[in-house]
């Protein structure tokens, strides 16, 4: 305060500056009464979670080592001329299986395109269905969004495992399970851009003469577009990442051989395919991101 | 006549109609049937199409396939209803699993937002120490997020054995690369003026993190950690198909040997789980924003 009477600037009277320092005083107190509060119920919280997931610290300082030393032994080869050397040394021999490998990457994209495809399809539909500004009926919304919900709230490895038993290994329940999740991931995301349109389009249609399709195509479609492509696209990145572990379950895609080079100890096989997934993922990233960065452009 | 307009009445129409020759002859380009753009557009549809085509062939989506595999499913859907687990010892195991579902998903996201804090202001242009620590925090983090949480609970059940231990392990590797690029997102996105303000005070870096950063992005910060809890529970559900604990290998056990009414339990409680944890979360950030 002394640096502000030096500086020439008029200070409160004593009387009636007192209460409001008491009150500053007072609400950072309670500000940090506050914060350490919450502090404590997360950090009881955890120790309640840590038990009931039996987090042994211990485990983890003993066999921590083994992280880096899985890393380890996942980068160095095996087996050929040059045993025991980091892999990318002899990439002919880490990559022997590379044609093989790129064919089932290709078959694990071709999976979360149909996949993200169909499922965009339907849930462009049901979208609009479930928009509040778009359709009158109540009950309508309600069945659709409810239906939405439950498609997209099951992880689509449940639906792979189901669609496995009824519709036999390989692909095809992989391409099912994405195109039902991506149903109703894209459905909510859709009835909200719709929900979010400027209505003057939709009543000048209406007051044209158009019916509901009619005016779905001339009034609503052509705002939403730029949006719902960009979704789309937003999911197909995920969907590639989903497609490459629905392998586990035996739907098809990269996931099949990752899941048996870990199992059966083919340690390098395991570096190779992640070095793949990883490589496609990030490609994939970057591409939809490009995309989806000139979309917003167009729109703006 | 559904999909075209109808027709106005007839004054506004025929002003219209008289109008059209001079709008043809003053912009000629835009009552072209095909330009260059919607040629492109037109291509690029074909070309979908193409690949679609390519991979329902590729894939094997049959028809027959479909149909017999529909048949299955409808079969199922008949045995699934009603729901019931089958005896009380089942649903105590089950509900031991759904909170180690929530045990595992709660410390995987906060520890994870734990390291990714530091690791973020690492990958953010305007807290970070040098351009080079920027360009490799923000590759190691992609590198991470590459990898799907279940492949992570694979590697983990192998390092420290099965249980719910290595799906806490996967789900905080895996989200430190997600949280990691989210939060150096919104840490970039901070508003340059108080920063400006503590630097002109005389702050060091440290302070201008600590007092002109923090604050503005600490809320938004914990939203985000809040909304990724809510994907991590539905993503703890499934890693205990490869062993990493939680409803995942109950789930996965009782589909494989066609359990169906118990199946059609663990769904509905699982979904009653996400949206109970959805609803909670979400009144969590609404006073964080608010």
């Amino acid at each position: 305060m002394s640096g502000a009477a030096a500086a020439g600037l008029p200070l409160l009277p004593a009387a009636r500056l007192a209460p409001l320092l008491a009150a500053v005083a007072a609400e950072k107190a309670a500000a940090r009464r506050r914060f350490w509060l919450s502090a404590g119920v997360l950090l009881a919280l955890a120790l309640l979670a840590g038990w009931v997931a039996q987090v042994d610290a211990g485990r983890l300082l003993t066999h921590g080592d083994r992280f880096f030393g899985y890393f380890a032994r996942l980068l160095t080869l095996e087996a050929g001329d040059r045993a025991g050397q980091w892999v990318w040394q002899d990439p002919g021999e880490w990559l022997w299986g590379l044609r093989h490998w790129l064919a089932l990457l290709g078959d694990t994209l071709l999976m979360a395109y149909v996949g993200t495809l169909l499922g965009a399809t339907g849930g462009f539909l049901f979208g609009l269905l479930s928009a509040a500004n778009i359709t009158r009926s109540a009950a309508l919304r309600w069945v659709v969004k409810r239906v939405l919900e439950f498609c997209r709230t099951v992880p689509d490895v449940v639906f792979a495992l189901i669609f496995v038993i009824a519709f036999g290994l390989g692909p095809l329940p992989g391409v099912l399970a994405i195109a039902i999740h991506t149903f109703g991931a894209l459905g909510k995301q859709f009835s909200e851009i719709v929900e979010n349109i400027d209505l003057k389009p939709v009543e000048g249609a209406v007051a044209a003469g158009a019916d509901w399709p009619a005016m779905a195509r001339f009034a609503v479609v052509p705002q939403v577009l730029p949006g719902f492509l960009a979704y789309g696209l937003l999911r197909f990145e995920v969907n590639v990442r989903g497609a490459a572990v629905l392998g586990f379950v035996g739907a098809g895609g990269i996931g099949q051989d990752l899941i048996e080079a870990i199992r059966k100890f083919y340690y390098n096989d395991v570096a190779a395919l992640l070095l793949l997934i990883i490589l496609t993922v990030v490609l994939i990233d970057t591409g939809t991101s490009i995309l989806r960065r000139k979309l917003m452009e167009e729109r703006a | 006549m559904s999909g075209t307009l109808a027709p106005l009445p007839h004054p506004v129409r025929a002003a219209a109609l008289a109008r059209l020759p001079a709008l043809q002859g003053t912009y000629p380009a835009a009552f072209r049937v095909m330009n260059s753009t919607r040629l492109g557009v037109f291509l690029l549809w074909l070309a979908g199409t193409a690949l679609l085509f390519l991979g329902l062939w590729r894939l094997g989506v049959e028809p027959s396939r479909l149909a017999t595999g529909l048949g299955q499913m409808w079969h199922f859907l008949g045995l699934m209803l009603p729901p019931d687990p089958g005896s009380w010892a089942n649903v105590r195991s089950i509900l031991h699993a759904l909170a180690e579902t929530l045990a595992i998903a709660f410390l995987g996201t906060f520890g994870a937002a734990l390291v990714a804090l530091p690791v973020g202001l690492l990958a953010a242009r305007n807290a970070t120490i040098h351009g080079i620590v920027r360009f490799l925090s923000r590759r190691v983090l992609d590198g991470i997020r590459g990898v799907d949480a279940l492949i992570w609970a694979l590697i983990w059940v192998g390092i420290v054995g099965l249980g719910p231990f290595a799906g806490v392990l996967a789900i905080f590797t895996s989200d430190i690369g997600t949280l990691g690029k989210v939060f150096s997102e919104a840490i970039e996105a901070a508003d340059r003026r108080p920063q400006e303000g503590v630097v002109a005070a005389g702050g060091s870096g440290v302070a201008r993190i600590r007092f002109g950063i923090l604050p503005e992005v600490v809320p938004v910060l914990a939203g985000q950690v809040l909304y990724f809890f809510e994907s991590n529970v539905r993503s703890s559900t499934i890693i205990g198909i490869v062993g990493a604990g939680g409803i995942g290998l109950h789930l996965a056990e009782m589909i494989r040997t066609l359990e169906w009414p118990t199946v059609s339990f663990i769904i509905l409680l699982i979904l009653v789980m996400v949206a109970v944890i959805d609803l909670v979360s979400g009144r969590l950030r609404q006073r964080l924003m608010g």
